[in-house]
This record gives structure tokens, C-alpha cells and sequence, in this order.
């Protein structure tokens, strides 16, 4: 487990300060609960937590129950739900949206003998609050590169969630590798203000589409943007997000990130299992194998499928980092210099475009 | 064979007796529809409706949650009631909710960090003055142009929540969130925060706001005159005129009262139960509150009981999904079962049903 908590708390300058608490004691039976942002059928984000939560029963078979709820408003409605969970006796719940981080923390200090783990957040205010994000800028890295030596119009696409660091640095990581492969390369971003909503993520493929883009990665969790492209014949390609979102191979799904939670769940609950649970910060990433690349399919040439899978190798293996300078801001301002690597505590408080992007962060 | 008899006037019996009968054939269809799903149908169902009040491990916790849950939808369904007895279609609530929100938000956090007693007051009024002024636009836009209010207002929220996505990123963001969207936390500035007035029992203003509103709304409708107007240009819009009804200046006021009401929602909730301004923060209280209002059928009283017993399917719909492992869909399902029977069974308020052929009338 990398702890990278002093880093990203200096960088945010939350000044938090905590002290990993160990449970000195074994279980015998946990109850693994998780609060889902949309519905397990989504074929995305919220799907693959599921994934990770049914995979808990696989392992640890009748040690592991699990109960999970669906559709949770990321708002005063979490902070019942989270409630209601811990007063039904569950031993570790799973928070697995950005939007749940104050509630987990509020209902966290309500509960002190039950774990909380937040997905995505920042905030561990309490001791048995834990958070847990996965490096998906390396996956998009992939995806630019790939973007950049596919797209014929010159016009590459992005569907963001909400302007968070998270989605600012999957764009600024698009961008880059698109960019680095073919300088032409102009990127348009549109702003859904949702993590899962069909209709709205429809829209904003269409409206790329329309302005001429013919490849789209989209950072939010259903499989709409892709039906949206499956529309054009051919002409416009995508990604999978969140999940592999396979039925849309070989295109306009070329390519996929998969967010793989499965370890991690397994990882922790094995942890609480056994005795040796402690607060944590995970940020793990493709070295992990919490993302992973979905195949790249045959409608890319083999050539840059060779140079996408080659650059996944190097990141696996630590060689690569996807923010390596030089870089510079939007505004022209150094951020990089020439061969260093950006801090992870720039990555989680990112709130500006890298060189090139045209546009604002909506404010 | 069967067929309806219009009654000569609604039956009194039915009008109490309808919402009964839909709540039982809500349990008797919902109960088959998680049968079919694989559950015990007198589990769900006893999850959904008796657990949230009697459970000994959640119902301490969930039966004031119950208020907090149906404070803002009585406070809205109030407001929206008296305009549509009188023909007046407020469908934007939800924007003068995310309005007052904005406002009486904006004004606590322009105090931040003072603490001085008149800030939560002064809040309140903004919050109020936020969802009055957004629900003035298509009043006034109706009584100058005669545009269609149920548009207007309705479009209104879809400009309200960009207003809001705009606030939480931009002047209103915690200058101390690392860059993440969101407001400050009002329930940590004690000065701009609306909490529960005694733990345990889900009780803060908000609350208190919406049972003031009920019987200010029950004492309008029966004792004032201008209840009496409301009441009558619904339902005769001539003759109201002849008695003397000034139609624009009911519109602007059924308008107002219902804006100011949806706007102090807002403001309760982003001051207590919700905390902060985010992009999200609207939760569609401003479009159930429609469905509230109709099923306590625009009565006071009712609509009191129609908040408490959506508030009670909310709450005992996330029970019964993490309890029993019922999917989010049939719980939606079930909430939509029993909005279908109520419209459905009301028909016997106003309809006779009468076996046997009609004779001919010769």
C-alpha cells in the first residue's frame, strides 16, 4: 500500500493530521456494505464497484456478506442512507462517489467502530475513515494517443462529469498524448454536470459530433455516448469508460478503461478479516492493476495499437509517467520542467488546463 | 356489465376513503410485483411501511429523519396548492427551491466568519425573497404577455440549476476546498446554521415552517375571503370575476407565496439538512411536491399526511433495498404504484358505479 497521504494533504493544505489505527483483532463475519451513485446496471462506474463487491462473496464465501443501495443523491439523502447502514450492522462500508465525502465523514464520526471507505475523496477526518481512488490519467494517456492518430477531422472530444481535479486531469492527460502524436489536434469539452444521466450524456456526444468531432472519451457512467457514436456508421470512435463496455466492439468502442475495484475490496476486507486493517490512502493505478486497458480492437491499425500497448507497458512497469515535463499551463506558465514528473499532490487539487486546450474550467 | 353514474355532487365518504384504499392496492399489487421479484411480499411491504416507525434499531433514527425528509415537500406542496386551486400551474418550484437556496446561502456566507444573532434571520428572508422573485418572472411574464406559466416556470428551473452549477464552482466555493466545487459547510458556521433544534427528534426550522405553513393555509382557505377567491376563480373563473376577483393580482400573489415558500425549502435545507451549495443540491423536491400536493388533494391537512407518506416510501424504499436487496427500480416502481392508484380510485368520488344495463330513457 502506498501511503501517499502527507503529500496530497500538504498539497491541499487541509492540514489534516491522523495516525493510522490498527484493529488489533481478527473477524469472523464481516458485513461489507455500498452505496452506489447509480444503478448496477449502468455498465460503468457503478457496475464495477458491484463487480468488486460480488467478488468479495467469491473469495471469502460465508465470511463476507454484503448489502449495498443504489441510486444514493449525493447530498442530505447519503448521510441517511449511511446511517441507516451502519445502524444495520454493517462492519465496513464503501462510499463510492466524490459527492459522499462530507457525509461519510459526518456519519464516520457518529460510528467510530465501523470503517468507512471513500472512493475518490480527500477528506479523512476521522480515523476509521479511509479513502481510495484509482490513477485513471494513465488509462487516458492510452486513449490520447490512440485519439490523436485516428482522428481525421483534427477535432477529439471529451464529455466531462463535474470540473473536479479528477476529470481535469483525464483531460489534460487526453490532451497531452493526443497532442504529442499529432499537433493539429484541436480538443472540445463538454460539461454534463452529472455522473449518470443517459439523455444528457447523449446530448453532449451529439453535441461533439456535431462540431465535428469523430472521437469522444467520456468521463461519465453509462454507455450513452458510445450508443451516440454507434449512430455514425463508423465515422465517429470512442472509448469504454469505467467498465469494458464490450457490446460496442470492435467500434465505435476501440478500446476501453476498466476500473478493476476487485483488489482492492478483497484487499481491505481481508485486511479487517485478519486483524490488520489501518486507514489509508490508496491511489493505485495500472502497475496495480486497478485500471486496466480494455482490448484495443481491430478498427485501429496495428501500428498504433503496438504504440498504445507499448506505452501501457512502460507505465505498468513505472518507466513512464503521463505528466512528465516540459509542460505548461494554459496561460503559457511553466508547470513542468523538462523531465520532471508532476507531484501527486498537483494531480489532486488540479484546476487548470495544460498549454493548448482552448476554453475555460467552467467557475 | 358495468358502468359509471356521475354524482350529483363528490361523496364525502369516498374523498376520505380513496387515499386508503389506493395505500391497500398499492401493497396488494407492490406485494405481487416483489413476489415476482423473489421476495417475501409481507416483508417488503412490512420493511417499507412499519420498520422506518417501529423497527427497535432504525426507528429511532429514521422516524424524525420522516420530517426532515417531508419538511421541504409540505413547505412547497403548500405553496403550489393554493395556486392551483385557482388555475394558476406553478411547475418550477424546483428552481425557486435552488433560488432561495442560492440566496439565503449567498447572504450567510457574505457574514462568514462573524457570528452575530441577526444573520440566520436575515438568511431566512433572503431565502424567501430568492424563490419569490424567480417565481415572480413568469407571473409577471403571464400577467404582461399572457405567456403560459407552467412553461416559464418549468424552463426557469433549467436556468436556476446552471445558476447553480456556476455558484458552487465559482463565487460561492470554498475557498478552502482545494479546488473541488461546493460551498462552505453552513453546519460548521454555527451563525448560518438551521440544526436540530433537540437531538434525536429531526426538528429544525424548517420543520416548524412547514406545519406554520399548513395552518396558515388551512385558516386562509377557510376563514379569509381571499381563500374564498382562490377557491372560486379555480372553479368559476366568471363568476369570480363578477365577485369582484382581481385576476393579475392573484396570479402574482398565488405566484409569490408559492416561490417565497419554495424559496425558505431551500433555504431550510442548504442551512440544515444538506449543508452546503453544490452542484447537485437539488434533488427534485421542487417536482415531487407537485405529486404531494395533488395526492392530499390540495387540502392542507392532506397534503400534511400526503408529505408524511412520501417521506415514509423514501425512507422505507432505502430500507427494504439495502435490507432485502430490492433493486432502486422497484421501489420506484411501488412509489409510482401508489401516485396510480389514488388518480385511479378517485374516480369513485366523483363516479357511482352501477351494475347492470342503463335503461333507455324514453
Amino acid at each position: 500500500m502506498k501511503r501517499r497521504t502527507l503529500l496530497a494533504t500538504a498539497a491541499l493544505g487541509l492540514g489534516l493530521a491522523f495516525g493510522g489505527s490498527a484493529s488489533a483483532q481478527g473477524m469472523d463475519k464481516v458485513k461489507a456494505c455500498f452505496v452506489y451513485v447509480g444503478p448496477i446496471g449502468d455498465l460503468g462506474w457503478t457496475y464495477q464497484h458491484h463487480q468488486g463487491a460480488l467478488e468479495l462473496v467469491e473469495t471469502y464465501g460465508d465470511k463476507v456478506e454484503i448489502a449495498f443501495q443504489e441510486n444514493v443523491p449525493e447530498g442530505a439523502d447519503a448521510e441517511r442512507v449511511l446511517t441507516q447502514m451502519a445502524l444495520s450492522g454493517c462492519n465496513i462500508i464503501f462510499t463510492t462517489s466524490f459527492g459522499y465525502m462530507d457525509p461519510t465523514n459526518t456519519v464516520a464520526a457518529k460510528f467510530p467502530d465501523i470503517k468507512f471507505e471513500h472512493a475518490t475523496g480527500y477528506k479523512r477526518e476521522h480515523p476509521n475513515v479511509s479513502t481510495y481512488n484509482a490513477r485513471f490519467y494513465e488509462g487516458r494517456a492510452i486513449q490520447g494517443h490512440i485519439a490523436g492518430k485516428m482522428t481525421k477531422t483534427n477535432k477529439i472530444g471529451y464529455i466531462g462529469s463535474f470540473p473536479i481535479p479528477e476529470v481535469v486531469m483525464g483531460i489534460n492527460s487526453y490532451y497531452l498524448h493526443a497532442k504529442k502524436v499529432n499537433p493539429d489536434v484541436e480538443l472540445s469539452v463538454v460539461w454534463a454536470f452529472t455522473w449518470f444521466d443517459p439523455a444528457k450524456e447523449a446530448d453532449s456526444a451529439k453535441a461533439l459530433i456535431d462540431q465535428g468531432v469523430d472521437v469522444i472519451a467520456s468521463h461519465t457512467d453509462s454507455t450513452a455516448p458510445l450508443a451516440e457514436a454507434a449512430k455514425t456508421n463508423g465515422a465517429v470512435i470512442g472509448f469504454g469508460q469505467a467498465s469494458d463496455m464490450a457490446d460496442y466492439k470492435p467500434s465505435p468502442r476501440v478500446s476501453s478503461i476498466i476500473d478493476n475495484w476487485a483488489p482492492y475490496y478483497v484487499k481491505r476486507v481481508g485486511q479487517l478479516l485478519d486483524g490488520t486493517y489501518e486507514q489509508v490512502d490508496s491511489w493505485a493505478g495500472i502497475p496495480e492493476g486497478e485500471v486496466e486497458i480494455g482490448e484495443i480492437t481491430d478498427a485501429v491499425p496495428a501500428d498504433v495499437k503496438a504504440e498504445a500497448e507499448a506505452m501501457r507497458d512502460a507505465i505498468a512497469a513505472g518507466t513512464y509517467h503521463p505528466f512528465t515535463g516540459p509542460i505548461n499551463k494554459q496561460d503559457g506558465s511553466v508547470w513542468l520542467a523538462e523531465g520532471a514528473v508532476a507531484p501527486d499532490g498537483d494531480l489532486l487539487g488540479m484546476n487548470f488546463y495544460v498549454e493548448g486546450i482552448s476554453g475555460d474550467i467552467p467557475k | 356489465m358495468i358502468r359509471l353514474e356521475k354524482r350529483p355532487s363528490p361523496s364525502r365518504f369516498w374523498q376520505g376513503a380513496t387515499p386508503v384504499l389506493a395505500v391497500v392496492l398499492t401493497m396488494i399489487a407492490g406485494g405481487l410485483m416483489f413476489a415476482a421479484l423473489g421476495k417475501n411480499p409481507f416483508d417488503a411491504i412490512r420493511t417499507i411501511f412499519w420498520d422506518p416507525l417501529f423497527h427497535p434499531q432504525f426507528a429511532s433514527y429514521s422516524r424524525p429523519q420522516l420530517l426532515v425528509k417531508a419538511a421541504p415537500l409540505i413547505l412547497i406542496a403548500i405553496g403550489l396548492s393554493l395556486g392551483f386551486r385557482a388555475g394558476i400551474w406553478n411547475i418550477g418550484a424546483e428552481g425557486q427551491y435552488i433560488m432561495g437556496a442560492l440566496l439565503g446561502a449567498g447572504v450567510g456566507l457574505a457574514f462568514y466568519p462573524a457570528d452575530l444573532w441577526f444573520i440566520f434571520p436575515l438568511m431566512v428572508v433572503a431565502g424567501a425573497f430568492g424563490g419569490w422573485v424567480w417565481a415572480m418572472i413568469p407571473a409577471i411574464l403571464r400577467t404582461r404577455f399572457n405567456t403560459n406559466e407552467i412553461l416559464v416556470s418549468l424552463l426557469m428551473v433549467y436556468i436556476a440549476e446552471n445558476i447553480l452549477s456556476s455558484m458552487s464552482l465559482g463565487l460561492l466555493r470554498n475557498p478552502e476546498g482545494g479546488g473541488f466545487p461546493g460551498s462552505r459547510n453552513l453546519s460548521q458556521y454555527p451563525a448560518a446554521s438551521n440544526p436540530e433544534m433537540i437531538a434525536g427528534t429531526g426538528m429544525h426550522w424548517g420543520v416548524i415552517a412547514a406545519l406554520m405553513a399548513v395552518i396558515a393555509a388551512y385558516v386562509l382557505l377557510q376563514r379569509h375571503i381571499l381563500g374564498f377567491h382562490i377557491k372560486l376563480a379555480g372553479q368559476a373563473p366568471r363568476a369570480a370575476r363578477y365577485a369582484g376577483v382581481n385576476p393579475t393580482g392573484l396570479v402574482l400573489l398565488c405566484m409569490g407565496i408559492s416561490g417565497a415558500l419554495a424559496g425558505l425549502a431551500g433555504l431550510f435545507e442548504v442551512a440544515g439538512p444538506a449543508g452546503r451549495i453544490s452542484i447537485d443540491f437539488n434533488v427534485g423536491y421542487g417536482f415531487t411536491a407537485i405529486i404531494v400536493a395533488f395526492l392530499g388533494r390540495l387540502n392542507p391537512i392532506g397534503i400534511l399526511l400526503a408529505g408524511l407518506l412520501m417521506a415514509l416510501t423514501y425512507i422505507g424504499g432505502e430500507l427494504a433495498q439495502f435490507m432485502l436487496g430490492l433493486p432502486a427500480a422497484a421501489i420506484q416502481a411501488f412509489q409510482g404504484m401508489l401516485l396510480f392508484f389514488l388518480l385511479a380510485v378517485d374516480l369513485l368520488s366523483n363516479y357511482r358505479i352501477r351494475l347492470g344495463y342503463k335503461k333507455e330513457a324514453i
